[in-house]
């Protein structure tokens, strides 16, 4: 393997924690000079020395089994474990001596007894710690023989779709198990005996597919030999080059080593540098990547007049001046403001700040919005009003100091997987849980994790249980007062104690609202007011309602009433779906804010913009995504530019979205594929995968992180350069040739990025913005001595009962979320071997209510709103509770969207997914819409077929 | 709330009335909102339900938008 490859040492212990001072010592004669509760083997790295070892590395605690690493210390007696045993003040340590040598070369003749000699055909030749000790110590084969007992008759587990179990190759170095159990937290395998004796298992004797295992890679990553492998060095080989990048799945934003072999992606090994994830990752980032080769893909622009006739495949040249030409011709007949664009999470920073530009500076109107319309707009709105910032206050690592944590709204063993390992991690160590979900998540209840509350509070009562929560914190004197006294505005603050303290706030009134027994309300409260740093995290079970943007009000004085502002370990941190939610928030692709949330009526901010830009912008807020839709219907708004956003899917109220696509004269689609939105499009631009491209994507924790280009990019194009291409074709001249001098003009006009270049992230690795001269480095925690607004607001946060109410013909609540396999609208995931573990979306009802219905387990069940009706199976299951119905909106096929209504949130027009009222019933066969659409999309492919020709 | 513009427009108008209804000031917060996050077509269709008679209109949502007016 590369030199570049190997290049990240395995230091053998991690960096120990907690401690102050310097040890200073000596090893082979070196002095060395290391933090108090370094372990030997790890000075010894420090210093250059290897010392070798089979049982320990850098990502686990040391375990001490395996016995290589034996040292000699003058003054004591016998070989200690130089992984197990502490630097002290003035040892003097020997890593080489004959007798180590023969106690090591005897430990490993007992090892390759137990071990098949084919190195040179296991696919891990040239990748197992194994072989280099061995090579190292000159250990050719056994005088034990391959007689004794051993493994090598084993079976091969291959029930994963990613990596292979063979247990022949095994040393049972337990690191797996411990990989599993303190990295992941799930807990997934045991080791079975002891000694040489013992078996590493999945569950108990399971495959890995049937036990608890959710394919996170922990293990894969850490196994020294070939007995836990991926799949694809198997088959592929070892890869040959390595290429630091980020995540292009959920918000976690996890930095991974994207490991090539020419232009095939061998695998991708998550990076220890990456400071979101430290070395680990989910199934999504680690493993789904294939769809960058999927056959689905369109390269080739194309063009029609009508969507009720076949595509054409066109030069990039013809395609964009269709759409120049098209865009110009609609401006002419039905005015400036009758087109616009929507960018998505999915683009990077740099995509999505030149789509903004194109629509402001080239369309000349400010009619373009992003799909964090759809999640996260009222954290934006809500933190924005109470803190002074649209984003999260904290970095991932801040919950290792938490003491109590309350999850609100998210799942994030399934939606952010590998902040839940943190968290699970510190729950570990003793911090203690709130959850507050109508729905039984994971982590009320999973191994060795055990939320102390689980508030199973009633759909679209959030706003009556937090304001509950702040009642029971001000009345029974548990506010800090010292703090809102120095930190907030004072006047805010005397008007919504005095509205909080209000009888009606009070958890025994709102106990029928909630659905939340005040007593245990009550202990919560307290709890997280008095048991050290609170931190709340909060996902779409807080925003996706008609009061998203009070809820996250709410949620912004209960952390500045307890004084959890400003330091680590406490906070209000969103937990943001896709990679870059924040990204795309922060580059002004709202209607209102041009780049760093600066309202498009501020004279001082418009003139800096127009400046650069050479041009006049609108003084008004243009239309968000769904007034787009409204006027579309109405025949005002007719051209659109929609680039790496599945609206048709993602968006609530399929029937409506689709009337207002139809409605279209030009609608542009840019992405990887053929989605539910470019059926309905008249031009479709061939986007790149993440793997063909440069960019930025900034995660949940505002941390910027570098998208790097590992391969040309299929269609011939990045992104941004097809928006490029687009503003010049229609007049407006960009001429960019790189996406740093995007991110330098964008550093150029964002007070909070002006420290942001290409050249600072390559050498930090990551920035967490504000980077600015007050923070060259960035901002890991915010607000610290003051807010960004200066003194915290409390907003009045008045509970408005949503519209969305279950009545006699619709007696159920349907909430939505996501699973851990698929992400978002599954257009990548379900192009990827993720599909074992959910091939489409389910229905979870309660017991109860299935008995009621006649429904079983597996039965296919229509769900019907006042929007509309589909059908999928159903799951009896008594994670929802009686009266509320779960589902997740991964496929095209069960449409989750049909039945979701276009309630919305009240300051933000973010959709209320989590509340509609439903009925379920058992029936036989799919819907009415199901039947359409599949005769829609049978329609669409054989358009596309026309395009590309037969066996494309 | 149908597929209609001006029906889903006062029915955004209510929420958004009745959240800030709150505070002392609502109608000068209810049209500031207005301002900051309406496009001007939508805060027309709007004002011209209002002119025709504004039924299902809030009262202090009435008020904020004579305050739009000025
Ligand atoms: S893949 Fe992850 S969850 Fe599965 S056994 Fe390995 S460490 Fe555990
Ligand atoms: S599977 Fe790998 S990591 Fe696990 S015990 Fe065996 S050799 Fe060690
Ligand atoms: S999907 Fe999220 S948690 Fe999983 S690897 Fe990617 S960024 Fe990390
Ligand atoms: S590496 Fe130290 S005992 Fe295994």
């Amino acid at each position: 393997m590369s030199e570049l490859i190997q290049s990240s040492q395995d230091l053998g212990t991690p960096p120990p924690r907690g401690t102050t001072g310097q040890v200073s010592l000596e090893i082979d004669g070196h002095e060395v000079s290391v933090s108090k509760g370094t372990s030997l083997i790890r000075a010894a790295a420090i210093a250059g020395i290897s010392i070798p070892k089979l049982c320990a590395t850098d990502s686990l605690d040391a375990f001490g089994s395996c016995r290589m690493c034996l040292v000699e210390i003058d003054g004591r007696r016998g070989t200690p474990a130089s992984c197990t045993t502490s630097v002290e003040e003035g040892m003097v340590v020997h890593t080489q001596s004959g007798k180590l040598e023969r106690l090591r070369k005897n430990i490993l003749e007992l090892y390759i007894s137990d071990h098949p000699l084919d190195c040179d055909t296991c696919p891990a030749d040239g990748d197992c710690e194994l072989q280099d000790v061995a090579a190292d110590l000159g250990v050719k084969d056994s005088r034990y023989g391959l007689n004794g007992l051993n493994h090598l008759g084993a079976e091969k587990d291959q029930s994963n779709p990613y990596f292979t179990f063979d247990p022949s190759q095994c040393i049972v170095c337990y690191r797996c198990v411990r990989a599993c159990d303190d990295i992941q937290g799930t807990f997934a395998l045991t080791g079975d005996g002891r000694g040489f004796a013992s078996k590493i298992s999945a569950g108990q004797m399971e495959s890995f597919m049937d036990s608890e295992c959710v394919s996170c890679g922990a293990c894969v990553n850490s196994c020294p030999t070939a007995a836990l492998e991926e799949k694809s060095v198997i088959k592929l080989g070892l890869p040959e080059k390595s290429t630091l990048t980020t995540c292009a799945y959920c918000g976690v934003g996890c930095t991974f080593n994207v490991e090539t072999r020419g232009e095939e992606v061998i695998r991708m090994v998550p990076s220890k540098q990456g400071k979101a994830n430290e070395g680990h990752a989910c199934v999504k980032g680690r493993f789904a990547f294939e769809y960058y080769k999927h056959g689905d893909r369109i390269t080739e622009p194309m063009i029609r007049d009508s969507i009720d006739e076949a595509w054409r495949e066109v030069s990039w040249e013809e395609a964009i001046a269709f759409t120049a030409r098209r865009f110009r011709e609609i401006q002419a007949k039905h005015g400036r403001d009758s087109i616009g664009g929507i960018t998505s999470s999915r683009c990077s920073n740099e995509e999505t700040y030149l789509v903004q530009k194109l629509v402001r500076a080239a369309f000349g109107n400010n009619n373009v919005d992003t799909c964090a319309r759809v999640c996260h707009s009222p954290t934006g709105y809500g933190l924005k009003t109470t803190l002074g910032e649209s984003a999260g206050t904290q970095a991932f690592e801040s919950v290792a100091s938490a003491d109590v944590v309350i999850l609100i709204g998210a799942n994030p063993t399934e939606a952010h997987p590998v902040f839940a390992s943190r968290l699970k991690h510190r729950l570990r160590e003793g911090a203690r849980l709130i959850v507050v979900d109508p729905r039984k998540i994971a982590l009320v209840d999973s191994p060795h994790v055990r939320a102390e509350h689980h508030l199973q509070l009633l759909p679209g009562s959030n706003v009556a249980f937090v304001n509950a929560m702040a009642h029971v914190i001000v009345s029974e004197g548990l506010a800090d007062e010292k703090y809102v006294n120095e930190r907030c505005e004072i006047p805010s603050w005397k008007i919504w104690s005095e509205f909080i303290m209000r009888e009606e706030n009070s958890p025994e009134s709102l106990q029928s609202v909630t659905g939340i027994d005040a007593t245990e309300l009550r202990q919560a409260a307290r709890l997280y007011a008095s048991a050290g740093n609170g931190a709340i995290y909060y996902g779409l079970g807080v925003t996706e309602h008609s009061q998203g943007s009070t809820m996250v009000m709410g949620i912004a004085n209960l952390a500045m009433v307890t004084g959890n502002l400003g330091r680590e370990g406490v906070g209000v941190s969103p937990l943001r779906g896709q990679n870059n939610v924040q990204g795309s928030c922060d580059m002004g692709s709202f209607p209102h804010e041009l780049p760093g949330y600066r309202h498009v009526s501020d004279p001082e901010v418009r003139t800096l913009f127009e400046n650069e830009w050479q041009v006049k912008l609108q003084q008004d807020p243009g239309l968000r995504i769904p007034n787009m839709f409204d006027a579309a219907i109405h025949g005002n708004f007719k051209g659109l530019y929609c680039q790496g956003e599945d609206i048709a899917q993602s968006d609530p109220n399929t029937h409506h979205v689709e009337t207002a696509m139809k409605s279209l004269e030009c609608l542009v689609v840019q992405d990887l594929f053929l989605n539910e939105t470019a059926r309905f499009a008249h031009v479709f631009l061939p986007g790149s995968t993440f793997l063909e491209k440069n960019g930025t994507f900034t995660n949940a924790e505002r941390r910027i992180s570098m998208v790097r280009k590992v391969m040309p990019s299929r269609s011939g194009k990045e992104d941004w350069e097809i928006t490029v291409d687009l503003a010049n074709e229609l007049g407006y001249p960009m001429t960019y040739s790189h996406p740093s001098e995007i991110m330098d003009e964008i550093a150029r006009l964002t007070p909070t990025f002006t420290g942001v270049s290409y050249d600072k992230l390559n050498r930090l690795g990551s920035i967490q913005w504000p980077c600015n001269e007050e923070a060259p480095d960035g901002t890991p925690t915010m607000h610290v001595d003051e807010f960004v607004r200066g003194k915290g607001y409390f907003a009045i946060t008045g509970f408005v009962p949503t519209r969305e109410r279950s009545t006699r013909r619709f007696p159920l609540l349907l909430t939505t979320g996501r699973i851990l396999s698929q992400y978002n609208v599954g257009a990548q995931t379900r192009r990827t071997a993720n599909t074992v573990w959910a091939d489409q979306d389910v229905l979870e009802i309660h017991p109860v209510d299935a008995e009621d219905r006649g429904i079983n387990n597996g039965d296919w069940v229509g769900i019907k709103s006042r929007a509309g009706d589909t059908v999928l199976h159903a799951i009896v299951t008594d994670k929802v509770q009686p009266g509320v119905v779960y589902t997740t909106f991964h496929f095209p096929l069960t449409g989750a969207n049909i039945v979701t209504t276009d309630n919305s949130d009240w300051a933000t027009n973010c959709p209320e997914y989590k509340v509609t009222a439903v009925q379920v019933t058992r029936v036989t066969q799919p819907s009415e819409w199901q039947k359409q659409q599949q005769a829609f999309n049978r329609k669409q492919l054989a358009f596309l077929d026309k395009a590309r020709g037969p066996g494309r | 709330m149908g597929e209609n513009e001006t029906e889903h427009l006062v029915s955004m108008a209510n929420d958004i009335a009745a959240n800030l209804g709150f505070h002392a000031d609502a109608d000068e917060r209810i049209a500031d909102h207005l301002r900051r996050f309406w496009a001007p077509r939508m805060r027309n269709i709007l004002m011209g339900y209002a002119d025709d008679g504004g039924k299902g209109l809030s009262e202090n949502l009435v008020a904020a938008l004579d305050k739009l007016r000025d």
